[in-house]
C-alpha cells in the first residue's frame, strides 16, 4: 500500500510574544490510499493544528511531511495553493464560507481558481449541492442557511474539485443525529469510491464510521487503532 | 483564474460598498475633470490665438498717435500726430519694413435704397489689404489711383453686404455714406472676429485720401488714425520697430527725454500675452489636476488598505481553497483600477461639460480631442495600478492560516 500522507516527528510551536506554546510535540503517522481516518482527542489537544499542517495551510515548526511522496516542506506558495486546490478538499471547523455570497457561488470558488469555465462550474456546483442534500437552497446566502446547511455547503465546496484526499475538521459538529448519519453515509460512499478521508471528531459514534482512529492528547498521539470491517458500522 | 471572473469579483466587492466606492473616486473624478478641462481650454485658446494671428496678418506693427508710459498707459490718445507722409516714409526708409498703410476710421451710416446700416468706415491704401492678407472675392480692391484721385469708391465687408443687399451682387451699385454717393467696386472675403471680439466684416473701406477729404470731421486732411506696418519677416519685427521709432522721432523732432507723440505696438506681442494667459490658465488647471489626482490616488490606496484588512478572512478562504498569491494580487489591483477607471470616465464627462461651459463664457471653441480623452482614461488607469499595488501586495503576502484566523 502506498502512503498518501507520511508525517514524521512533526512539531508545531506557536510563539506569542514572550510566550511559546507547543501544540504538537512530535507527531508521526502514515495514511494509506483509501483509508478513512478519524482523529479524536480532547479540546486543545492539537487536532486542528495537525489538520492545518496536513492541509498545507500551515507549515510545521519541524519535522517532515510527504504528500503523495512529495516533500511539502520544499514547495513554494503557488505549488501549495495548487495542491490545496486540486488534491485536497478541506472542511473547516468554522465553515469559513464567504458572507453575502450564494451557496452555489461558495461551492464554485475552488473551480474558479482551477480555471474552469463558468458553465461547467455552475453545473458541477449544483450537482454537488444536490449530493449533500441542499437542492433548493443553492441561491441562499450563508446568513440564510442553518448551521447544518452551512456545514453541508462547506462539505460541497471541499468535494467539488474531486479531491483524492478529503480533510474534515469536525464536519458533523453542528448536525443532528440523522443528518450526521447522512453525512457519514456520504463520506463512507466517497471512501468506497476511492477518496482518502481524514476527519476530526469528538463523537465515538461518528468515529466508528472510520476504518482507523487516531487519538491525540496534549500534542502527542496516544493511540492509533485500525478497526476491523466487522466493527465498522454498515 | 480568468480575467472576466476577476472583474466580476471586483465589481461585486465595489458594489457592496457603493457609497464608499463613490467617495473614494471623487479625487480621481475632480482630477481627471481638471485634466480634460485643462486640455480643452489650452487647445481651444491656442486655436483661437492662431486664428486671430491669421486674421490680423503676420508680422504686423501698429503705429498709433499718443505716448505710452512704461506701465502701458496711453497718454494723449486721439491726438493727430501721424500723417500720410509718415506712413510713406516708413515704407520707403525702413529697410526691415515691407509695407505700410496709413488708415483712418470713423463710424457712419451706409444707405442703399431704403435700407441703412451703421458700420465702421475705414480709409486705407492698397497695401492695407495685402498686409492684412484680405483679398476681394468679387470686383476689385482699392488701387493706388483711387487713393491718388480720392475717388468715391468703396469695397464692402460681407456683413455690410448682407445687411444692405441681401443676396444681390453689390458691385457697380451706388451707396451713400454720410450722404455722399460711393460706387461699390468690390466685396471682401469673410474675415470673422477680431481678437477684441468685433465683427471685422462689418466694415466699409474707402481710399485713404477720400476718407481724409470727405469723411473726416475736421480739417486735418493729411492726418491718419494709425499706420499698419508689415515687417519683412518675423525675425525682423524688432528691427522694424526700432527703425520706425527712430525714423518717427526724427521726423517729429523728438529728442532726448522729450515724450514721444506716437506708440508702436507689435501685434504678435499682444497675442503672445493672450497666449501666456491661456497658458497660465492651463497651468493652474494642471496644478489642480495633479494635486487632486495625487490626493485621489492616496485615497484609493487608503481605502484599498482598509478593504484588505476588512476582508482578511475572505482572502484566507480564497487562499485555503487554492487561490495563488497572484490571483489575490490581481483581484485587488483590478478593484483599484476599476475604481480609478470609473472615476476617470465620470471625470471625462464632467470635464467635458465644464470645458463646454468655460468655452461658452469665454466664447472659445471647445476642443475635446480623442487624444485628451484617451490620455485621461489611461492616466486614471495608471493611477489605479500605482496606488493599488501596495495594498494588493499586502493582501497577496498574507499567510492563509493567519488570514483565516483573523477576527
Ligand atoms: N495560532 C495559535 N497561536 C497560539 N496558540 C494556538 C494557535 N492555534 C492553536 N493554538 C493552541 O494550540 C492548542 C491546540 O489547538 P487546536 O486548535 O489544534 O486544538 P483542537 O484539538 O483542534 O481543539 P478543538 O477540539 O477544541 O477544536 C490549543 O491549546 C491552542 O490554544
Ligand atoms: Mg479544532
Amino acid at each position: 500500500m502506498s502512503a498518501v500522507i507520511s508525517i514524521n516527528n512533526i512539531r508545531r510551536v506557536f510563539v506569542m510574544g514572550e510566550q511559546q506554546f507547543e501544540a504538537l510535540k512530535g507527531v508521526s503517522f502514515d495514511v494509506n490510499k483509501g483509508e478513512f481516518v478519524a482523529i479524536m482527542g480532547a479540546s486543545g489537544s492539537g487536532k486542528s493544528t495537525c489538520m492545518n499542517i496536513i492541509g498545507c495551510l500551515d507549515p510545521p515548526t519541524s519535522g517532515q511531511y510527504f504528500l503523495d511522496g512529495l516533500d511539502v516542506g520544499s514547495m513554494n506558495g503557488d505549488q501549495l495553493a495548487d495542491i490545496r486546490n486540486k488534491k485536497l478538499g478541506f472542511v473547516f471547523q468554522g465553515f469559513n464560507l464567504l458572507a453575502r455570497t450564494a451557496a452555489v457561488e461558495n461551492v464554485e470558488l475552488p473551480l474558479i481558481y482551477a480555471g474552469i469555465n463558468s458553465k461547467e462550474r455552475r453545473s458541477r456546483a449544483m450537482a454537488v449541492l444536490e449530493e449533500v442534500g441542499l437542492k433548493g437552497k443553492e441561491f441562499n446566502h450563508s446568513s440564510q442557511l442553518s448551521g447544518g446547511q452551512q456545514q453541508r455547503v462547506a462539505i460541497a465546496r471541499a468535494l467539488v474539485n474531486n479531491p483524492s484526499l478529503l480533510l474534515a475538521d469536525e464536519p458533523t459538529g453542528n448536525l443532528d443525529s440523522s443528518t450526521t448519519e447522512e453525512i457519514m453515509n456520504l463520506f463512507t460512499a466517497l471512501n468506497h469510491a476511492g477518496i482518502t478521508i481524514i476527519m476530526v471528531t469528538h463523537e465515538h459514534d461518528v468515529a466508528s464510521f472510520a476504518t482507523r482512529q487516531i487519538t491525540f492528547r496534549d500534542g502527542y498521539i496516544i493511540s492509533d487503532n485500525k478497526s476491523s470491517n466487522k466493527e465498522r458500522k454498515a | 483564474m480568468d480575467f472576466i471572473q476577476t472583474i466580476k469579483i471586483s465589481l461585486r466587492a465595489l458594489r457592496t460598498n457603493k457609497m464608499r466606492s463613490f467617495l473614494t473616486m471623487l479625487g480621481i473624478i475632480i482630477g481627471i475633470a481638471a485634466v480634460i478641462a485643462m486640455m480643452a481650454v489650452g487647445s481651444g485658446a491656442s486655436y483661437v490665438i492662431s486664428q486671430q494671428i491669421a486674421s490680423i496678418g503676420s508680422n504686423i506693427i501698429l503705429v498709433i498717435p499718443g505716448a505710452t508710459t512704461s506701465s502701458g498707459l496711453r497718454t494723449g490718445g486721439g491726438a493727430h500726430t501721424l500723417t500720410s507722409d509718415d506712413a510713406k516714409a516708413i515704407m520707403s526708409e525702413c529697410p526691415s519694413v515691407s509695407m505700410a498703410s496709413g488708415t483712418v476710421r470713423s463710424s457712419g451710416q451706409a444707405v442703399y435704397g431704403n435700407l441703412n446700416w451703421s458700420t465702421l468706415i475705414m480709409g486705407g491704401t492698397p497695401e492695407l489689404f495685402e498686409i492684412r492678407e484680405w483679398p476681394v472675392i468679387s470686383g476689385r480692391s482699392i488701387s493706388q489711383q483711387d487713393v491718388d484721385s480720392a475717388s468715391k469708391v468703396c469695397i464692402l465687408g460681407l456683413t455690410v453686404v448682407e445687411n444692405l443687399f441681401g443676396s444681390a451682387d453689390p458691385v457697380g451699385k451706388v451707396i451713400r455714406i454720410k450722404k455722399i454717393p460711393f460706387t461699390v467696386i468690390g466685396v471682401l472675403e469673410r474675415k470673422g472676429q477680431s481678437p477684441q471680439g468685433t465683427d471685422q466684416d462689418d466694415t466699409v473701406f474707402v481710399p485713404l485720401r477720400t476718407a481724409q477729404r470727405s469723411l473726416a470731421r475736421e480739417n486735418h486732411t493729411n492726418n491718419i488714425a494709425a499706420i499698419l506696418v508689415q515687417a519683412k519677416s518675423e525675425k525682423l519685427l524688432t528691427d522694424a520697430e526700432e527703425e520706425i521709432n527712430s525714423l518717427l522721432k526724427q521726423r517729429h523732432r523728438i529728442t532726448g527725454s522729450k515724450e514721444s507723440d506716437f506708440t508702436t505696438r507689435n501685434l504678435s506681442e499682444i497675442l503672445a500675452v493672450a497666449e501666456k494667459s491661456a497658458q497660465a490658465m492651463s497651468l493652474l488647471l494642471g496644478a489642480v489636476a495633479s494635486i487632486s489626482l495625487i490626493v485621489g490616488g492616496i485615497g484609493i490606496m487608503n481605502i484599498m488598505l482598509v478593504s484588505v484588512t476588512e476582508r482578511t478572512r475572505e482572502i484566507g478562504i480564497r487562499m485555503a481553497i487554492g487561490a495563488r498569491k497572484n490571483d489575490i494580487l490581481m483581484q485587488f489591483m483590478t478593484e483599484a483600477v476599476i475604481l480609478t477607471l470609473i472615476g476617470g470616465l465620470l471625470g471625462i464627462a464632467i470635464g467635458s461639460v465644464g470645458a463646454t461651459i468655460v468655452s461658452k463664457i469665454l466664447s472659445w471653441p471647445t476642443l475635446i480631442s480623442i487624444q485628451s480623452i484617451s490620455v485621461a482614461f489611461f492616466f486614471s488607469g495608471a493611477i489605479g495600478i500605482f496606488f493599488g499595488l501596495y495594498p494588493a501586495k499586502k493582501a497577496a503576502a498574507l499567510n492563509p492560516i493567519d488570514a483565516l484566523r483573523y477576527e
